[in-house]
């Protein structure tokens, strides 16, 4: 895994697993997170993403395993004495106090004297582009708003590590946007390692420096945006992040560092082989939709080295604006390709393709990715 | 339309008509409180004060009074304190056999209190030899309030984000700050019902007094047996008189309370 | 190397920990303390009792049947009697506050717009004077020179008071229907109030008409909170003392007169500790038999 190196982590996971019963809501999770990295734990409801989250925080006990802080094993001690503070998704903001009072909240712990805290609270407030609104009471004030008060009341105890719990959730895209932006710009210059969990993964794409992709309780693979994006290392990742094309056959030949996969009778496509390719193997060839490219005629070079060709029936095709979306069956009973095709001239995309008119898919050896079952 | 509006009346004519009959009987105690006749029973013959000044010169009854205040007063601190902790045990923790455990607390409210003054008779005075007091009354009348008192306050406890207890912990509150800075401000309206439901329900109670209180006198086991004498039901009118305005005005002000820590706490601008 | 050692010696800090819901038990102990002490004690205790019999002034604590021999025998037909009454007198009583709370609670919830809490404060108000004042009131309406007969004398439609008013079972049922009223109001209330208002439009505009509607959806919905209610106003009401002693007299006397009996004037303390344990015994079956029809009607209602 890309590891920044000659640096102790900030965080460091030790087959961190919780169980419920025979259930594991986190399964021996064992990674590291940098200092001042921006970390996002992606995954679908219930993949153990917040449990993981909370474990850090403090607020569920492992039930094997441990967690490190700075190297220091945090074992069961309670979220207070740990140096990470929490944006909760629900904002958890204090009804009974005011804005001001809810961001003080966690500097009367720490035993500043007053003007230090009003002092504190104030730069805080502007921080987070509320200042004049401490006297507010917390009904007052929008979704957006409380979102902020709730990052100023963590950031200003000066966490080593902030934990953000699904934190835009709430809101609406466009503020949603805007706040993504403030995040990461935050992040930036506070420098402050953030742990992110969210099921969002275009906001986890956009905003993190490494995401963990987890699944029932499992962290499948940990990698920067365009490492998942362009080498999944399981089915799963490669499903949940953005769409994807799965071939499944058994490997026919390895040659060269590329693999043929018979996927049908007489059928091969090629892809990059890993280290570990070996003839009669069951493997899964990988390919994005707008990787494919498509033609009407059966496409010239037909049998190069360097190129996929598979013949299909075009079976539906949608006009989505900056390009079109086509469905083709290759094969009886297997499910449709997706083909995305950029409308970069006109006359090209859905109408190109009538339904049931027979097309060809090719796309590029290199842009394959081979996964083992 | 016409059918909806028809029976809409007919409903609100019978809601005004079961607030009667919840609201006269009870409205009849006041009225011959003030009448002068030592006979409840009509005409109405003049306006007296005279059973209330009675009532100032009535030293047992004051001590009786005095009884239900201690034992009103020490059962809803208690039951208060324990219910807040059951509450908090039942809302915050995954105990074993919590069901269990809910239901057990719970079953005095289905058990009648005969049963229940009876069977606390047999044992405290045969098995432990235990002399009976306003103590025994009062642990009987714990008995009874904390199953209240625990549904008040996890109604209450329940009502709000657990993540705001979470989040006092997470910027620095041990677990006994985080409670007093969070959980208690917002559990207060909570804490204020469950008092005054134990306490009137303490105060109230009669039977579990009957057999518990051995030579002592509560409240109402003074005004039972004040009405087997005809003489001295018109004092009692005015007694009970003087504790309806007194609960009434108790009941206003919890409810004031509870809005004022509703308004300083989520409500709006003003 | 340190990050290497630590698993260890915090998996032996995890092992010794306590486990969290430990923390949970220590607060809720003292309760159950009070619980177990005031009531499980008392219980198995005056069943303990139930066995013991009764000479004279002393207890024999020879386990013996003599008492529910004594109870499901001849010589106890008084006392079956008198346990069918109380159960026939509360039943009646708790049909009454059921049938005329519901309507005031389907007012409160569905009619009431702003100021429930008006209404609330309204219906309990009545409930904080005393019990025993709230019980005696209708001494007062109902009495030989009460209310009724000394208003209807004054206006001249009667010469002589009534007496069929007071003392009697239908007078315990009556003061008993007032008495427990707000019991049976805000359970009722409750669960009418969480019904989901969509519900009720999605009936309609599936075609019911208002009465339909009403036993299909809105009942249905609100029989969690009349179950409670019910439940809430027969079981105490069937052991009461206080209504009986002063309303009821000698016809109308229930079963809790003579537990008190048994333990006050008769003193025999184990044939009392019987009655408790049968009429406890009586109520369960009642309840259960309660819930069986109730809960075999639910299931026949989803079978449609």
């Amino acid at each position: 895994m890309t590891q920044p190196a000659n640096s102790r982590p900030m965080i460091s996971l030790q087959s961190v697993s919780k169980r419920f019963g025979n259930f594991a809501a986190v399964d021996s999770a064992t990674f590291d997170i940098a200092p001042g990295e921006f970390f996002s734990l992606l995954g679908p409801s219930g993949c153990g993403k917040t449990t993981l989250l909370r474990m850090i925080g403090g607020f569920e006990r492992q039930s094997e395993g441990d967690i490190l802080i700075d190297g220091e094993p945090m074992g069961i001690r309670p979220p207070n004495q740990r140096p990470t503070n929490m944006v909760f998704q629900s904002y958890a903001i204090f009804p009974h106090l005011d804005i001001a009072e809810n961001i003080a909240y966690g500097l009367v712990n720490r035993g500043f004297d007053k003007a230090t805290i009003s002092k504190k609270v104030a730069q805080a407030l502007e921080m987070v582009r509320l200042g004049g609104l401490g006297n507010r009471r917390t009904n007052q004030i929008s979704g957006g708003q409380r979102q902020r008060v709730a990052l100023a009341r963590a950031i200003v105890c000066e966490p080593k590590v902030l934990l953000l719990d699904e934190p835009l959730g709430a809101l609406d895209k466009k503020l949603r946007e805007e706040m993504q932006i403030e995040l990461r710009q935050l992040q930036k210059s506070l420098g402050i390692t953030f742990i992110f969990v969210t099921h969002d993964q275009e906001e986890a794409l956009s905003l993190s420096d490494r995401i963990a992709v987890m699944a029932r309780g499992q962290v499948l693979q940990i990698d920067t945006a365009t490492a998942l994006y362009e080498r999944p290392n399981c089915r799963e990742v490669a499903g949940f992040i953005g769409n994807m094309n799965f071939f499944e056959g058994r490997i026919s030949s390895v040659a060269n560092g590329v693999a043929a996969i018979e996927i049908g009778p007489g059928q091969h496509v090629r892809v990059a082989a890993s280290g570990s390719s070996a003839p009669g193997q069951v493997a899964i060839l990988a390919i994005r939709p707008e990787k494919i490219d498509a033609a009407a005629t059966m496409p010239q070079g037909n049998g190069s080295i360097s190129a996929n060709v598979i013949k299909a029936r075009a079976l539906a095709g949608s006009y989505l604006g900056d390009r079109s979306l086509i469905l083709a069956e290759w094969r009886e009973g297997t499910a449709p390709v997706s083909v995305s095709l950029q409308n970069r001239k006109a006359q090209i995309g859905a109408e190109t393709f009538a339904a049931e008119a027979p097309i060809w898919l090719t796309w590029p050896v290199e842009a394959g990715v081979l996964l083992n079952n | 339309m016409e059918t909806l509006r028809k029976h809409c009346t007919l409903l609100s004519l019978f809601a005004v008509l079961y607030l009667a009959f919840l609201y006269v009987p009870v409205l009849l105690l006041p009225l011959f409180s003030f009448n002068d006749n030592i006979y409840v029973t009509l005409p109405l013959k003049g306006f007296t004060l005279k059973w209330y000044e009675n009532l100032l010169a009535n030293s047992s009854l004051q001590a009786a009074i005095w009884a239900s205040i201690k034992v009103g007063v020490g059962v809803a601190s208690i039951s208060t304190v324990l219910g807040l902790m059951a509450a908090r045990a039942m809302t915050r923790y995954r105990l074993p056999f919590r069901r269990s455990i809910y239901a057990l607390i719970m079953l005095p409210l289905v058990i009648p209190y005969m049963v229940i003054g009876v069977s606390s008779l047999v044992i405290l005075r045969r098995a432990l030899d235990v002399d009976l007091s306003l103590w025994t009354v009062g642990l009987s009348h714990v008995l009874i309030t904390v199953p209240l008192s625990m549904l008040v306050l996890m109604a209450r406890m329940e009502g709000f984000d657990r993540s705001l207890e979470e989040a006092s912990r997470d910027l620095g509150d041990s677990a006994w700050t985080s409670f007093r800075r969070v959980t208690l401000p917002l559990v207060m309206p909570g804490i204020v019902s469950s008092l005054l439901l134990c306490f009137i329900t303490s105060f109230d109670e009669y039977l579990l007094a009957f057999f518990l209180a051995g030579s002592e006198t509560t409240l109402p086991i003074f005004i039972f047996g004040s009405l087997r004498f005809p003489a001295k039901i018109p004092d009692v009118l005015a007694l009970g008189s003087l504790i309806l305005m007194v609960s009434i005005v108790l009941v206003v002000f919890a409810e004031w309370l509870r809005r004022r820590g509703v308004a300083g706490s989520d409500s709006s601008v003003i | 190397m340190t990050l290497q050692a630590a698993p260890t010696t915090t998996a032996a800090s995890l092992q010794t920990a306590r486990p969290e819901w430990l923390d949970g038990l220590w607060l809720i102990v003292p309760t159950l303390l009070i619980v177990v002490g005031m009531m499980v004690a008392p219980l198995a205790g005056i069943v303990l009792v139930s066995f013991w019999s009764q000479t004279g002034f002393d207890i024999q604590r020879d386990w013996n049947l003599d008492n529910y021999r004594i109870l499901f025998t001849a010589e106890g037909a008084l006392y079956r009697i008198l346990i069918l009454k109380s159960l026939w007198m509360s039943l009646t009583a708790t049909i009454a506050v059921v049938l005329l709370a519901y309507p005031m609670a389907y007012f409160m919830a569905f009619r009431i717009e702003r100021a429930k809490l008006i209404w609330i404060i309204l219906l309990t108000v009545p409930f904080w004077t005393s019990y025993l004042l709230r019980i005696f009131a209708w001494k007062v309406i109902l009495g030989f020179n009460g209310v009724i007969n000394s208003g209807l004398k004054f206006i001249g439609v009667i010469d002589k008071p009534l007496e069929f008013l007071l003392y009697n079972p239908a007078s315990v049922t009556i003061t008993l229907a007032h008495a427990w009223a707000a019991y049976a109001v805000l359970p009722i209330y409750v669960s009418l109030e969480k019904i989901d208002r969509s519900y009720l439009e999605a009936a309609t505009d599936l075609g019911d008409s208002k009465w339909k509607r009403f036993w299909r959806i809105t009942f249905p919905l609100s029989l969690p909170g009349t179950i409670a209610a019910t439940l809430l106003v027969f079981i105490p009401t069937v052991g009461d003392y206080i209504t009986p002693t002063l309303v009821g007299g000698t016809s109308g006397i229930m079963i809790g007169n003579s537990i008190v009996t048994q333990f006050g004037k008769a003193n025999n303390a184990p044939l009392g500790a019987a009655l408790s344990c049968v009429m406890m015994l009586a109520i369960t079956l009642a309840v259960c038999a309660f819930l069986a029809v109730i809960g075999r009607k639910r299931l026949k209602a989803a079978d449609i």
